[in-house]
This record gives C-alpha cells, structure tokens and sequence, in this order.
C-alpha cells in the first residue's frame, strides 16, 4: 500500500535506519553512563561503546579511529575546522580558498574568520556545479592555509574532483578540508585515497540520528592540529569538549557500518529509481536537469521546469515532500544562490524542485511521484502568463518587467 | 509554511482563470512583477460600455500559491463593480480576506497593482488619462 505523503527530501535528512534505532535503544536505558566515568562499569560500558563506534565510523571513511572528532552535526564540524585551522595556523598565513556553491555552514563560517582577519577566497563553479582546477590553482597563494571544497553538494548532488582538488592543496602547502555531510555513507569515500585532511559529516543524512556528526582530522602525514572552539573538560583529544551523546554515537557508528556493508547494493536500486524519475520527469517540455548529469550523488535530481514558481509548483505537488529553489518570501525573493551561481537565469532557478531519494524510496512511490509531478506542472503552466507567452513565440527577455 | 484554507480553496479551484482578447478596446490587461522575482500576475478586464462596470475578469499567475490565490480573489471581487469601486480595492483587504502571514503581503501589493494596471490599459485605450488611487 502506498502511504501519502511520499518522502523524497532525503538530503535534508534520512528516516532512521530501524538497525541503527535498535543499536540505540540500550544506551538511553540500561548503558546510560558518562563515557567519561573512569570509575565505575556504567562509564566503562558507555566508553566501550563509543570507542566501538568510532572504529565503525573510522572504517567507512579509511580513517583511523583516534581521527575521529564527535561533534553535535556537520555544522559544528564545519565551524571547528575552519575556525580551528584559522587560528591554529594563523603563522603561516591567513589566506583560505572555497567555493561560492558550499553549504551556509561553511560560507558564514568563512564570512567570520574574514572578520578575524582571514581573506578568502570564493571560487565560482562551472555551469555543471563542479570547480575549474585551473582557476583553483591559479588562487592559491604561498600564505594559503585551507581549501575548503565540499565533496556532494547538498541542492545539486554535484560530486566535487576531490582528488584532483587535495592534491592542487598540497601541492602548495595548504591543508584541505571538504564537508562530506551529503557523500559520506552514499559513495566510497576515502580519505588517504581522497587526500582529506579534515572533513566534516554528519549521522543523520545517512540513516542515523539527528544531533551528531564528526569531524575527521589527520594525524599523520601530515599531523593536523584544530584549536577547540568548545573549551571544557578536553573531551576528544582536546578538540572538542563536552559530554558526548553517547545513544547518537552508538547510532553513527552503526549508521556507518550498515551504509559500508550494503552501500553497494543500496545505490544499484537507488540510482535506478533515481534514473527513472529523472528520465520521466526530463520528458517535460522545457524540463532541465540542474547541475552535472554524470558526476553527481546518485540519489539526487535537481530539476527546473520553465514557466511554473517553485514554491506554487510544491503546493501543487502535496504528496510528496519535497524541497525548491525558490523563496517567495517579502523576506527574500532571492531564488537558490547555489543555483543562481551555476548561472541559470532567476526565473529557471524559481522553478527548480530538489528531489532526494534513500534506500526506502519503492519504485511505486517513485511512480506515484513522477504522474503527481507532470500533472501539478500541467495545471500550473495553463494558469501561467509565462508559458502562455512562450508559446505564442514571445521572447520574456523582450519584456520590460517592473521589478519589486 | 502553512497556508490558510482560503489560499488553498484558490489555489486548488482557482477562479477565472483565462485569457480575455487583450486587443478590444472593451478589455483592460495589467502584467505587474517580473519573472526574477518568482511572480508574474497577468489580470484583465471586459468592462460594460453600457453601463460601466466589469463584465468579466480574467488572470494568469506565475507564482506561489498566495499569489495564485490573491489574483484568483481579486477576480472574484472585480466582477460586477464599476472601475470606480475596482479602483478602491486595497491589498489590505486582499491579506485579511486570504489571511496572508506578512512574508505572502507582497502578493496582495501585485494584485492591487495589477487590478490598477488593467483599468489604466483600459482608460488609456479608450482616450481617458491614467489615474491614480481614487
């Protein structure tokens, strides 16, 4: 039976995996000791747990367990790096390189390390979302301390050249750090493979729960050092204290070991019903697909569709949940800055709708979406001006629009 | 953002929703906003000759779904009333009717300035000047 609303929002975040829900349920019963208790078994077990979590963790990503920093999510994650690399190197320069298409998480994190003295630099992206390594390289400075590229992007799906980018940092003596939040636990990611110093992740976009997310932070080759930007009782190696939400770890870690063990077989199915949505939805009359078709996460669709508004298009489109680049608010009637700054044209990126599927998402609900879908867009384009101008072959550039 | 059922009602059974022969001298066409900004309201009037009042109204919008629904009411409202009385319809009013939170009162300014454009097109068409709020 198919139960309404469909949820298709999955890079906002995932239902909790019931293995992950059932690892959990002791540590906030029975095991519900301080990991920081040295003195009795309550403390031993909860500490037993976590530091199994984190080899769990450790083994999706190719890490060592010790490199694994416990934070509240990928935001907290994100601002420790940044800020903790900022004023750990501040000697050896104050110069940091990202994009203009990473998450507000880290653009704010960089607008306030500008504050402190940092000057970064934000790269604009390609029409595809992916970053030209020519322009990276040619940014980079002998006072360069960071690079900071996202390795999924959370609107588009856009799978960065992460490789290719760590090694352009090194090569000049920069560390580079990359949010992993929407790659992490959905493709293989490796961070000697990948040449991560730092990267930022987070438990709840991979089945686990919310409130929890890490930070990986290199000790060897070379040895990364972050200044805590939490000051406490020196939990994690220093980096970041306070008490660790031990039942959240024990999901992570077990968040990171279903996602190793069936990753392969997950994203076979996900990337075929992704597909398939895809390639129906792309039959729409001046449908577009935003953002790289071939390099890209494989449950993510970003697809605008000319002529209807984003927002009236998500009301439209009831059963299923899901998210647009579109804000019509008297707040901001700015559309998606990730989208604007791929270079679409405002009203394109108004009339984008984000799918995001998971390993629950059923062929039939996928069915389901893409008919509710072409339907909604049909109603909206004939009660929309726009399309009836373009079909009668009148060019909107043409138009002077009064603007408000 | 929940919408309230009014905005809904419109929005899922929108009213007079069509396009009027924008070249008679009979029809009054307003298009207000601009694509960037995610609203286009397209709103047009047939107005009496005998007796002076709006005969038929007609909209087209691109946007979201308090815009829909502001320009849907508002071709509600204009039906039947004379250009005078279509002149003194106030967005204000629009808001309270639909119960826009104040994020969505932008919508309620396109329709007033789309109500208003049409009745110009219309006066201006037929030899009389632009007027402003009477």
């Amino acid at each position: 039976m198919l139960k309404l609303p469909i949820y298709l929002d999955n890079n906002a975040t995932t239902p909790i995996d019931p293995r992950v829900l059932e690892a959990m349920m002791p540590y906030f019963t029975t095991h519900f000791g301080n990991a920081a208790s040295r003195s009795h078994s309550f403390g031993w077990s909860a500490e037993e747990a976590v530091d199994y979590a984190r080899e769990q963790i450790a083994a999706l990503i190719g890490a060592n367990p010790k490199e694994i920093i416990f934070t509240s999510g990928a935001t907290e994650a994100d601002n420790l790096a940044i800020k903790g690399v900022f004023e750990m190197y501040a000697q050896k320069g104050k110069h940091i390189i990202t994009l203009n298409t990473e998450h507000k998480a880290v653009l704010d994190t960089c607008k306030h390390v500008e504050k402190l003295g940092a000057e970064v630099t934000y790269l604009s992206v390609k029409e595809d979302g992916l970053v030209d390594l020519a322009e990276l390289e040619a940014a980079m400075r002998p006072d360069t301390i960071l690079v900071s590229i996202m390795y999924g992007n959370n609107e588009i799906g856009v799978v960065q050249p992460i490789k290719e980018i760590s090694a352009i940092a090194h090569k000049h003596g920069a560390l580079f750090m990359t949010d992993g939040t929407q790659a992490v636990g959905k493709i293989p990611v490796d961070v000697n493979v990948d040449g991560i110093d730092l990267m930022s992740f987070s438990a709840h976009k991979m089945y686990g729960p919310k409130g929890v997310g890490a930070l990986y932070v290199r000790r060897k080759g070379p040895r990364v050092k972050v200044t805590a930007q939490m000051d406490g009782g020196g939990h994690e190696r220093g980096m970041r204290s306070g008490t660790l939400n031990v039942p959240g770890i024990v999901g992570f870690g077990k968040a990171c070991e279903v996602a190793r063990l069936d990753m392969e077989e997950d994203t076979k199915r996900i990337i075929a019903l992704r597909n398939k949505l895809e390639n129906e939805l792309l039959t729409v009359e001046e449908a577009y697909l935003n953002g790289s078709k071939e390099h890209r996460l494989p449950h993510v669709a970003n697809i605008s569709f000319k002529y209807v508004e984003g927002e009236g298009l998500m009301m439209g489109v009831k059963d299923i949940a899901v998210s647009s680049g579109s804000a019509c608010t008297s707040a901001s009637l700015e559309p998606s800055y990730v989208l604007k700054n791929l270079g679409l044209d405002d009203e394109l990126a108004h009339s984008s709708l984000r799918f995001g599927l998971s390993r629950f998402t059923t062929e039939e609900e996928v069915d389901y979406a893409i008919n509710h879908v072409k339907e909604a867009v049909e109603k909206l384009r004939e009660m929309s001006p726009l399309w009836e101008m373009f079909k009668e072959g009148i060019d909107l550039k043409s138009i002077e629009w009064a603007e408000h | 953002m929940a919408y309230s059922e009014k905005v809904i009602d419109h929005y899922s059974n929108p009213r007079n929703i069509g396009t009027l022969d924008k070249s008679s001298s009979k029809v009054g066409t307003g298009l207000v906003g601009a694509p960037e900004c995610g609203d286009v309201m397209r709103l047009q009037i047939e107005v009496d000759e005998t007796t002076g009042k709006i005969s038929d109204a007609k909209f087209k919008t691109f946007g979201c779904g308090s815009a829909i629904a502001s320009s849907s009411l508002a071709t509600e409202w204009l039906k039947g009333k004379s250009i005078e009385d279509a002149m003194n319809i106030d967005n204000m009013d629009i808001v309270e009717e639909l119960a826009l939170p104040p994020v969505k009162i932008h919508c309620s300014v396109l329709a007033e300035d789309a109500i208003k454009a049409a009745i110009n097109d219309y006066r201006v068409k037929n030899g009389l000047p632009p007027i402003e709020k009477l």
